[in-house]
């Protein structure tokens, strides 16, 4: 398949696509740097592989292009989510620098490292004809790359085989917990409950609060004297900082009108 | 437009990437940067491939996906054993080490 119609010289259509997805795909490496919360950065990453797979196939790497959407954005992106529902909802993540003057030397750096790449490209690739794919890719994408990876490149292609089954074996050893202390009974977490030391949350913890103009599990419960009960609400509620204030809700002032009138 | 402004954004993404490295502080997003310098890796691949006219870049690429896949998932699960013993996935808070 042979999508850039010119050889060396892309074609129209490419120019006009390269030029409105490449700004987007930087702006949106960039962002993945400046946005504070972990799972924006996950979402302005998955955007920025979907480019990648888009350039990918402009320049005749069909096969890449889709094995990019289904393994890139298809699954590591996924694990990246899950894990950061199962890490990362409770640790905000501060940009706040901790060790003192890193920043400065870190764009400096990366702005000499990029100029000098920047640099460098303009000098290698200066006046070079570029040759095209087409003549590799005369019997499709898919069995040309299917042709090198199971002749010239069969070994490290086995090699690579036994390094995912390592990874995937890694990955449950590091994963897997084992106990180290027997897990409490019914029995004796009714003792440590009754015989602890206070008996606050011997009858179990408060229920969230039912107000009558909210009735949620982000309100804590108030006490018989007034207080609000924090031990009410969830704690991954609590940690992620959604728990509301009782206030808001609160109808004091129509309670006590009512209470003159008689 | 020349096939080489493919490698200018690489540059770019893989300079991005790096300074995510060293700037960012939340373990995830160090790795999600670390994802994003290999991408821009393969995309140098993809466009030398184009420009020299043979699939060998192509198949590195494939190679360098399957890498980053198995890194991810050591990575990951390394990150949630960290979060269990001393629950952060701050980069900062594991410098046992250091003392």
């Amino acid at each position: 398949m042979q999508l850039a119609l010119e050889v060396g010289q892309t074609a129209k259509p490419e120019a006009v696509m390269f030029w409105i997805l490449g700004p987007m795909a930087v702006v949106a490496a960039l962002g993945m740097l400046l946005v504070k919360k972990a799972v924006h950065s996950a979402i302005l990453m998955a955007f920025v592989m979907v480019v990648l797979a888009i350039f990918y196939i402009a320049q005749d790497a069909v096969f890449l292009g889709i094995v990019q959407v289904v393994v890139y954005t298809g699954a590591v992106m996924m694990l990246f989510l899950f894990i950061l529902m199962l890490v990362g909802v409770d640790t905000s993540d501060s940009l706040t620098e901790t060790i003192a003057g890193l920043r400065p030397i870190a764009i400096t750096a990366a702005v000499g490292f990029g100029g000098l790449m920047v640099a460098l490209l303009g000098r290698a690739t200066l006046g070079r004809q570029a040759v095209g794919l087409a003549q590799a890719n005369t019997d499709g994408n898919v069995e040309g790359i299917a042709y090198a990876l199971f002749s010239t490149y069969v070994f490290p292609f086995e090699v690579v085989s036994a390094l995912l089954i390592t990874a995937a074996m890694g990955a449950m050893v590091l994963a897997h917990s084992q106990r180290t202390t027997a897990r409490p009974t019914q029995r004796q977490l009714s003792i440590d409950r009754f015989r602890g030391k206070s008996l606050g949350s011997a009858a179990g913890l408060p229920g969230p609060g039912v107000y009558a103009r909210h009735n949620a599990v982000d309100v804590p419960a108030l006490l018989p004297d007034g207080t609000p009960a924090p031990t009410s609400v969830n704690a991954s509620l609590q940690a992620r900082g959604d728990m509301l204030d009782y206030k808001s809700f609160d109808l004091a002032e129509v309670n006590t009108q009512i209470e003159e009138e008689k | 437009m020349d096939a080489s402004n493919y490698l200018y954004i690489s540059a770019l993404l893989f300079t991005i990437g790096a300074v995510g490295v060293v700037v960012r502080r939340n373990a995830i997003v160090v790795f999600m940067c670390i994802e994003l310098m290999l991408n821009a890796a393969n995309l140098s691949f993809v466009t030398f491939s184009r420009i020299n006219g043979n699939l060998d870049g192509q198949v590195m690429a494939f190679f360098t996906m399957v890498v980053a896949a198995c890194e991810v998932v050591v990575g990951l699960a390394i990150i949630v054993t960290i979060y269990r013993s001393r629950r952060s996935a701050s980069v900062d808070d594991a410098s046992l080490l250091k003392r």
